[in-house]
């Protein structure tokens, strides 16, 4: 009954095909590896990139004199003192190779007068963001990296395949457990070295800017195979996601562009400018950053002041027809389809789950702390600290994609023929082979939703102890009712599988963020404790979490701050 | 709050992996209005049947063009097509290999896993 598994070597494995992704395997590809490129969706269409609106955020220095030190220097402010430096250090100075590699294979940057120009976007010092017009960055990444892999006959390509489990041989990862999703097949990888660039977690939340995909696996399959994630509980919202009235065919962050280039005005429920309330004027100008815009519509909205769907409005009223259309052009015309016209009505916006900062803690080289690991992208943790710089994540995804592909195919040259033994993935063939689940028990789709819910509502981006344990505790019924193994058994697109897999895996992911959330006694960046409202100097420390035998491990805190008493006595 | 009515569209949906014995089902799907299909397929994946099998990614951005399926005939994005209070017909792409449901192959061979 239980088939044997589809059995592929390679030197280089690389999960996820974003924009780290397909860097990592065109850098590892032209380092002399052979290399295996696996998507759980189509290659090159799910995760984040190809929903990036505009920014790229890159010393460039073209039209305004420019250096990656100064760049490093906004990265790190917007950090609040948490960033890994080297992480971004080397995000800040391999940043223009990148830019001009892309551009060198057609990206097709928006130019003025010759030159790459750029934009000014909140907490950059000087206009620092290239951008593919009209709000078409990321679809143009993707699609010229795509265009590059194809030049490479070294990559092997894989979408639809879905990896359950990283093999672990004797303390180092030999490869992976996979299934393909169109028929449910079981495939066993062996790899001298894998990259993860699985993307985020903003799946986890209930409104969020992510693609279907991006539940967090590649968090949950390091845990798993022993690495360390830092700095978890700092997810960003985007401050003005799109709420309302219904648009389709339109990312829900699509009004950072429009900022951009416009300025536009963030209004209250009764059409006041606001964030003077909360430290920082707008004026007209779109310089206020995420964790305090974010803080500032949350805040107002508690108040009673938020507008119907509970957000704020967003106006470009005082903007003229040929205005709009100069800089958005065809956008105009979607936003007619779906009854908008902005000259004459404001939106409304509300934060939404948009980035993670945390994730895998890798060295320079792009390794983990487990031996043939690598991560890239926004999975890894550190880099942008405890509150994202815009523009720095198409950024981070095409330097650390690059440079993990690196490192990746050199640690390749160096070992033998790849082989995963029976025994370090019999577990997770045994679940991806398994038939014996009950199918109707419970709808895993409806629990995901369930456990959407409980973030959004306590694991927020402004939290308390209680709102904590209430999402832990919710936390805690799922893993509960979650079975054993998958429903049903193996077949064609069986999406209540994937949903399974899925859950597994944002468990374990919300557990991590929500762990380091509670443990974190103060205010800093994106998160934001209401009942220690204070940036503390000693907390300018990243939280570690491991995977141990009774479930995850926290340490780093600083001496002293013993939360048990504060569990206690509170 | 301010809530719309909702509106009802009632999906026929084409189940199955074998085009030459489709099975079809038929869903009452509650909506307000400008939610879109995709909205609705999702919707009836938590409510009703967690076994449709629908290809999507990036859910309303219409980004990652990977929810093409057939309504009434015609070829559109699940994500843009609104949701009507009426029998609204929904169908695999006719051109492309079925895998499942409304799930076709539609990624270029050298991007498929098994070459």
């Amino acid at each position: 009954m239980t088939p044997d598994p589809i059995a592929i070597d390679t030197d280089v494995l690389v999960i996820g095909s974003g924009a780290a992704g397909m860097y990592a395997a065109i850098e590892a590809a032209r380092n002399g590896a052979h290399v295996l490129l696996a998507d759980r969706s189509l290659i090159g269409r799910g995760g984040a990139t190809v929903m990036a609106q505009m920014t790229v955020a890159c010393a460039l220095g073209e039209e305004t004199p420019d250096t990656w030190q100064d760049h490093y220097a906004d990265t790190i402010a917007a950090g609040r003192g948490l960033c890994d430096e080297a992480l971004a250090q080397l995000l800040c100075e391999d940043a223009p190779d990148c830019i001009r590699e892309l551009d060198h294979w057609g990206v097709g940057w928006a130019r003025k007068d010759g030159h790459i120009t750029a934009t000014m976007a909140p907490g950059h010092d000087r206009p620092r963001c290239v951008y593919v017009d009209f709000i078409n960055t990321g679809p143009a990444v993707s699609k010229t990296l795509r265009t590059a892999m194809a030049r490479n006959p070294s990559i092997r390509k894989a979408g639809d395949l879905c990896i359950v489990d990283l093999v672990v041989g004797d303390g180092e990862v030999t490869g992976a457990v996979a299934y393909h999703l169109g028929t449910g097949a079981p495939v066993v990888i062996a790899a001298k070295a894998t990259v993860l660039a699985t993307g985020g977690l903003t799946r986890l939340y209930r409104r969020n800017s992510a693609s279907a995909n991006m539940g967090g696996d590649g968090y949950a399959l390091a845990l798993r195979a022993g690495a360390t994630l830092i700095d978890m509980e700092f997810v960003q919202f985007f401050p003005i996601g799109h709420l309302a009235p219904r648009l389709v065919g339109m990312d829900p962050i699509m009004w950072d562009p429009f900022r951009y280039k416009l300025g536009g005005r963030l209004l209250n429920g009764r059409m006041e400018e606001f964030t003077s309330r909360y430290g920082s004027d707008e004026d007209g100008k779109y310089v206020l950053t995420r964790d305090l815009a974010t803080y500032a519509i949350i805040k107002e909205v508690e108040a009673g002041r938020g507008s119907p769907h509970g957000g704020a409005y967003l106006s470009f009223e005082h903007c003229s027809v040929a205005a709009l259309r100069a800089a958005f052009g065809p956008v105009i015309d979607r936003l007619a389809e779906n009854h908008i016209d902005l000259t004459r009505m404001p939106v409304e916006v509300a934060p939404i789950a948009h980035y993670h900062m945390g994730g895998v803690k890798v060295d320079a080289t792009m390794a983990t702390d487990v031996p043939g690991l690598y991560a890239a992208g926004e999975v890894v943790g550190g880099a942008n600290g405890a509150n994202r710089l815009s523009g720095n994540a198409i950024t981070e995804a095409l330097v650390f994609g690059r440079r993990a592909g690196r490192s990746a195919a050199a640690m390749a040259k160096h070992k033998a023929r790849p082989t995963v033994r029976l025994r370090d993935s019999i577990a997770a063939l045994d679940l991806v082979r398994s038939g014996m689940g009950d199918r109707d028990r419970v709808i895993i789709a409806d629990m995901i939703a369930h456990l959407q819910a409980a973030m959004a509502d306590g694991v927020g981006p402004i939290r308390t102890r209680d709102t904590l344990m209430r999402s832990r505790l919710a936390m805690v019924d799922l893993k509960g009712n979650l079975s054993a193994q998958p429903p049903g058994r193996p077949g064609a697109f069986d999406l209540e599988r994937l949903d399974w897999f899925d859950l597994r895996n944002m468990l374990v992911v919300a557990d991590a963020v929500a762990t380091a959330a509670h443990r974190r006694l103060e205010s800093r960046g994106a998160h934001q404790r209401e009942d220690f409202p204070e940036t503390l100097p000693q907390w300018q420390a990243h939280l570690a979490v491991k995977q141990e035998r009774l479930g995850l491990g926290i340490s780093g805190a600083p001496e002293g701050s013993k939360w048990w008493l504060h569990e206690q006595t509170n | 709050m301010s809530k719309q009515i909702s509106q009802i569209a009632t999906l026929k949906i084409q189940r199955g992996s074998d085009r030459n014995a489709p099975q079809w089902q038929t869903y009452e799907v509650p909506f307000e209005p400008g939610q879109s299909v995709l909205d609705g397929l999702r919707w009836l994946r938590i409510h009703k049947d967690p076994t449709l099998a629908v290809r999507f990614s990036c859910i309303n951005a219409n980004a990652c063009k990977e929810c093409m399926i057939q309504l009434d005939g015609d070829t559109v994005y699940a994500c843009t097509a609104r949701l009507e209070p009426r029998a609204m017909t929904l169908t695999p792409l006719p051109n492309k290999k079925l895998i499942r449901d409304l799930v076709t192959e539609i990624a270029p061979p050298s991007e498929r896993f098994g070459k």
